[in-house]
């Protein structure tokens, strides 16, 4: 199958998911239940990442630092807008392509393969509304929330490793955040945030969905799907970088 | 009841099903019977719509199902009833939850009727006690169960059946077709059953048809497909020896053959 095929069933898929929900009640029910699997699932594995990431920037930036003219304060300000601007929507989002996007394509992989969508078609109701939209929205809701909390986590991992490290003091470090902030750049991030949710939702649901076969197959799909979200979202990454800075 | 006629299925160059013609009646076991790959998996989806036939029409007590559009096929298909092949119950639920959904998805029921309608469903097929367990829990038969209290939840005008018997032991086949067969004449529903399993044919069988390479090859009923001369069907009986043996018996019954001590 080739690209433009890919592309022509991903928009139809994306079309066939908007309609009138049979009952909002249990579309509502589903959609918390996914709220709860991609954000409150996932905020383990994020704050580990952002923590480490923050602390390995801190110090890996103090290391890069050597020269004395420029002050200690100028770390804080780096390790700030690297995991604003980079670390905390991209590599988080790379981070949650595996997580998230592996569990929506196996999970629809395995609905598919054990008749279960078509059970739910045969009573009716529409497949793509019911179990790709939820996911979708829950995922542009929580992920930007995610990768907020993933900025906070970074900036206070690189805060801690800085100082027990010996680098730079609390004081500096805080003195360091609130100089040269541009706000643009946690809109970026944000930007960058809700594109890559819907790739990291959007692109799994289409493989899981799309699945035909056994387990062998469901395994194929959900390693691909993790591997065209990263490709996907590495793309946009240098699209919207290109296109908004 | 069901018509089709001059159905066309094709995949690439392979042709599934070759102008198929019959008739499902109502409050009556329809059977589609034949060897694996003739076609009435591929029959039984074209009818219910997961598949789009090339050719020919569906009609549902009159009405075109080939020409409903995709809002007016969904209102239709909350009258039909599915029992699949693997039962494609929700793992992520409870039996009880399971038999609800259609009920939470399509009635305004409060908790009470709901509860009081699913424990009707359970009782009818005989399953105490599973309410609350998952489907990894329960067995094949009991499985088939649920997904059957699950298809006549919302008392459904048409139930479809695909391989109702795969996996299951004879004694829980013979419950199944059992089952089946009463609550098709209790609801008075067109049932649709895909099978290869002969002694479900000769228990339930009120019409049956036989496919052969996606074409229908012959038609009739459980006391027909006794005495058909059709080669081919023959050839499908008797690839049981046992079938066999049970063939000739009725063959002697009829003409006055058998001993006393054997009847």
């Amino acid at each position: 199958m080739n690209f433009i095929t890919h592309l022509g069933r991903y928009s139809l898929m994306l079309k066939g998911m908007i309609a009138k929900p049979e009952n909002a009640k249990v579309y509502w029910k589903e959609f918390m239940q996914q709220c709860n699997d991609i954000g409150i699932g996932s905020i383990g594995i994020v704050s580990i990442v952002s923590i480490f990431m923050g602390a390995v920037s801190a110090v890996q930036t103090a290391y890069q630092l050597t020269s004395p003219i420029i002050s200690k304060s100028t770390i804080a300000q780096i390790v700030r807008d690297t995991v604003i601007l980079e670390f905390s929507p991209t590599l988080v989002c790379i981070v949650l392509a595996g997580v998230v996007g592996s569990k929506i394509a196996s999970e629809l992989g395995n609905m598919r393969v054990s008749e279960q969508i078509d059970a739910l078609e045969i009573m009716g109701i529409n497949t793509k509304t019911y179990l790709i939209l939820p996911k979708i929205t829950a995922a542009l809701i929580m992920i930007p929330l995610l990768v907020v909390i993933s900025m906070v986590l970074g900036i206070l991992g690189g805060r801690l490793a800085g100082n027990s490290s010996g680098i730079l003091s609390y004081d500096t470090f805080d003195r360091g955040l609130m100089e040269n902030f541009n706000t643009f750049n946690v809109w970026f991030a944000l930007i960058k945030a809700y594109t890559f949710a819907f790739i990291i939702s959007s692109i799994p649901a289409y493989y899981g969905y799309h699945v035909t076969g056994g387990a062998l197959e469901i395994g194929r799909s959900s390693t691909k799907a993790v591997v065209v979200s990263c490709i996907m979202i590495l793309l946009s990454d240098y699209a919207l970088a290109a296109l908004l800075l | 009841m069901i018509e089709f006629k001059n159905i066309k299925k094709s995949f690439g160059d392979k042709v599934v099903l070759d102008g198929v013609t019959h008739t499902m009646e109502t409050g009556k076991t329809n059977l589609i019977i034949g060897t694996s790959g003739s076609g009435k998996t591929v029959l039984q989806k074209c009818l219910v719509g997961l598949f789009e036939p090339d050719e020919g029409e569906i009609l549902y007590d009159g009405k075109s199902f080939t020409d409903m559009t995709q809002e007016e096929r969904t209102i239709l298909r909350r009258e039909i009833g599915m029992l699949f092949q693997g039962s494609a119950l929700f793992d992520s639920m409870t039996v009880e939850e399971n038999i609800k959904f259609p009920l939470n998805m399509f009635t305004k029921d409060t908790g009470t009727q709901k509860r009081k309608r699913i424990n009707e469903v359970l009782e009818r097929v005989n399953l105490k006690d599973a309410n609350k367990k998952f489907p990894s829990e329960i067995s094949g038969g009991m499985k088939k169960r649920v997904g059957i209290a699950r298809a006549i939840v919302l008392n459904p005008k048409y139930l479809f059946c695909d391989e109702p018997n795969s996996g299951l032991d004879p004694v829980t086949s013979m419950i199944i077709d059992k089952l089946i067969k009463d609550l098709t004449v209790e609801y008075n529903i067109t049932t649709i059953i895909n099978t290869h399993d002969m002694n479900s044919v000769m228990e339930i069988g009120d019409n049956i048809l036989y496919m052969v390479e996606g074409k229908k090859e012959w038609t009739g009923n459980s006391k027909d497909i006794i005495f058909s001369d059709n080669k081919p069907l023959n050839e499908f009986i008797f690839a049981s020896q046992f079938l066999q043996d049970a063939k000739n018996m009725r063959m002697m019954e009829a003409k006055g053959e058998v001993p006393e001590e054997v009847k």
